[in-house]
């Protein structure tokens, strides 16, 4: 097995960048030049830091399908409880601007029971073609059905990209038909854009907690699969008079392994971090569980969600799926305002990607007034108080 | 019950800094950890044990290096653990690493439930626990808060956390679990268990040891390819409002209004 990646001793100069960025420590200089060892994962960090592209990888892929036969953008039409999610007219609304630059049609997979009406609101907000799987046996949470039906409709009509929501849905359908096909698979892209020459998808997404951003390619396999994260492209408006096909196809659906017992709603104003356009978090700061009140009359008054910190998670003072962060949710909201959280590079990640970062903390050098927009150094328990009063106002 | 837990060895970003000058991550001394949601993962496979008897073995795909994280997972309980470490596995993506996880787990053999982290802290994917179940043909179910119970007939029921609220769902083993946080409280490794770790022999498995496909592991066995790795530009520097609590908190609402963000207006207001 030749070395995947080596070093080009001519253009290295022993800089030592890549000594830096390696998180395996598998980089090491031997008489000024950059030298590999076993302890090296092949994750690129090294490649990308590179001012000399000194270092390569080189890549032999397996061959993939007739790349040429497959044409079009797919998407996956996620649904629950007889709505579509949100997060398909952010889809679609990205479809519409890949669509621009690779001139092809937009199609959709709609799996699922009495979903027609949900077909006609595809067509109207773009989608060219619905392929649709009507049946009263498939359920909301039948992955496995799904996924099945999923590969078997890409198999036959051959997208050459198919995206799917960053949701707990869609990331736990697309992997299992991604092993299925055979094809890459790119996890919560934040940007998709077309590759000017190949006209290959380009898709970028955060990775170590969004401190860096990868640009993957899919080259030789077919369909090009992504996850979208939600709440980051913008939505697709009604096109006027816009027509499509929709065509219902007659395909053997399996029997589910997996049956649903009970859904529990939580209560859907403070708690869908996912959706909410406004979220305020408590953190350490709050001192006590009972003050969480304040965080949730503030949220109540902007009509947002509540969110908090892993140590006010950790301290028992609010349940876990209110958490933002490396081990809890991540958020994309228009404002997220952090009361009495330092912004520990966990909590960062998982609330970076907000539109607008409001901090009020009391200690001035806390980290988070590095990544906020807007800070007020101050007193949580008489800043809070005085922006729902002014807010009433 | 035989229980695996699949482990990834990641950097612990906690301790990951930014370079200002270069605007490039710092990976300097970074320390090597177990995934933090694995350590969920395993923290569950004692305590199904535990319950139910059987055994629980920990199972990585990784450079040799690896080994000191089997290491500590046995320090914690499991009681055996096995490395899948070859230069040929090397630079796999989800699908490869996903194909090449499943190979491991079929060589272990009759596992009834296979548990994994949500997802790993420094790819953010998740994407390999359903792809390892669909290479062993098995069913998965992601975001498990809670294992409410295995029944004698190898029914089991959980609770998946979902962005509204959770589920209850029932299937039969075997079955791939994918764990949050919230499902348990891991424990710290016992004096007994840090002796086992320390006299353990872990098995490596090359690409040889297990019957696979070369072609659909490593580089090699990777759809996607990584063209580009950069660090996201930081924003240019908040606005701390300075003044009495009135009047930040005035000029707060002003900016955000400012903005285009009708924060707390009334109908009728612009």
């Amino acid at each position: 097995m030749a070395e995947p990646i080596r070093v080009i001793l001519d253009k290295c100069v022993g800089c030592g960048l890549c000594l830096k960025v390696c998180a395996y420590d598998a980089v090491s200089l031997v008489d000024k030049k950059a030298v590999i060892n076993e302890r090296c994962t092949v994750c690129g960090a090294c490649v990308g830091v590179c001012r000399y592209d000194a270092i390569e990888i080189e890549r032999r892929p397996f061959k993939g399908q007739d790349v040429e036969n497959y044409a079009g953008i797919c998407l996956f039409a996620e649904h629950r409880r007889g709505k579509l999610s949100s997060v398909v007219l952010e889809i679609i609304g990205a479809a519409r601007e890949l669509k621009k630059e690779l001139d092809r049609s937009i199609s959709a997979i709609l799996v699922g029971d009495k979903v027609q009406g949900m077909a006609e609101e595809l067509v109207a907000f773009g989608v060219d073609e619905v392929w649709m799987v009507e049946d009263p046996s498939i359920g909301d949470f039948d992955e496995d059905v799904q996924s099945d039906l999923v590969t078997k409709i890409l198999l036959e009509k051959k997208p050459e990209i198919f995206l799917g929501g960053g949701t707990i849905l869609g990331r736990s359908l697309l992997p299992r038909v991604a092993a299925r096909i055979l094809t890459g698979l790119t996890a919560d892209c934040t940007e998709l854009s077309i590759d000017g020459d190949k006209k290959l998808l380009r898709q970028t997404r955060p990775a170590f907690g969004g401190n860096i951003m990868a640009t993957i390619l899919c080259g030789g396999h077919r369909p090009q699969m992504a996850t979208v994260r939600h709440k980051v492209m913008k939505e697709a408006q009604a096109l006027a008079g816009h027509q499509g096909r929709i065509e219902k196809l007659d395909l053997p659906i399996l029997k589910p392994r997996v049956e649903v017992l009970e859904f529990v709603e939580e209560k859907m104003d403070t708690v869908n971090l996912a959706e909410a356009d406004f979220i305020v978090s408590g953190g350490r700061g709050l001192k006590d569980p009972k003050n969480f009140a304040l965080i949730e009359e503030l949220a109540r008054s902007i009509g947002g969600a509540v969110g908090a910190s892993r140590a006010a998670v950790d301290a028992g003072w609010i349940p876990y799926s209110h958490q933002v962060g490396q081990t809890g949710k991540t958020v994309n909201p228009t404002i997220y305002i952090a009361c009495g959280i330092s912004g520990a590079i966990q909590h960062l990640a998982g609330m970076k990607g907000s539109d607008i970062i409001v901090a009020i903390n009391s200690d001035p050098s806390a980290p988070i007034f590095t990544t906020a927009h807007y800070g007020i150094v101050g007193n949580l328990f008489e800043v809070v108080p005085e922006m729902i009063k002014q807010l009433k106002e | 019950m035989k229980i695996v837990v699949c482990i990834k060895q990641v950097p612990d970003t906690t301790n990951v800094r930014i370079n200002p000058e270069t605007n490039t991550l710092m990976r300097e001394g970074v320390d090597s950890i177990i995934n933090p949601f694995d350590m969920y993962a395993l923290e569950e496979g004692i305590r199904l044990r535990e319950k139910h008897g059987g055994s629980v073995i920990a199972l990585s795909m990784g450079p040799p290096q690896v080994e000191s994280a089997l290491r500590e997972a046995i320090s914690l309980g499991v009681d055996e653990a096995v490395l899948l470490s070859d230069r040929a596995f090397a630079g796999a993506d989800t699908l490869a690493t996903a194909y090449t996880l499943a190979r491991g787990i079929r060589k272990i053999g009759k596992a009834d439930v296979i548990l994994m982290g949500r997802q790993a802290i420094d790819g953010d994917t998740g994407q390999v626990g359903p792809g390892v179940a669909e290479n062993l043909g098995l069913p998965h179910i992601t975001e498990i808060r809670k294992i409410e119970e295995i029944g004698e007939d190898k029914s089991i029921v959980v609770e998946r956390l979902l962005e509204d609220g959770y589920v209850r769902l029932k299937t039969s083993l075997p079955v791939l679990l994918t764990v949050v946080k919230e499902i348990n409280e891991p424990r710290l490794p016992s004096l007994k268990g840090k002796m086992a770790a320390k006299k353990a022999e872990i098995p490596v498995w090359s690409a040889a040891d297990l019957e696979l496909d070369t072609q659909r592991i490593g580089l090699t066995g990777s759809p996607t390819q990584v063209m580009k790795i950069f660090t996201p530009p930081r924003p240019s520097g908040g606005k701390i409002f300075e003044g009495d609590v009135q009047s930040t908190v005035a000029q707060l609402i002003a900016a955000l209004r400012d903005a285009g963000i009708a924060i707390g207006q009334k109908k009728g207001e612009a």
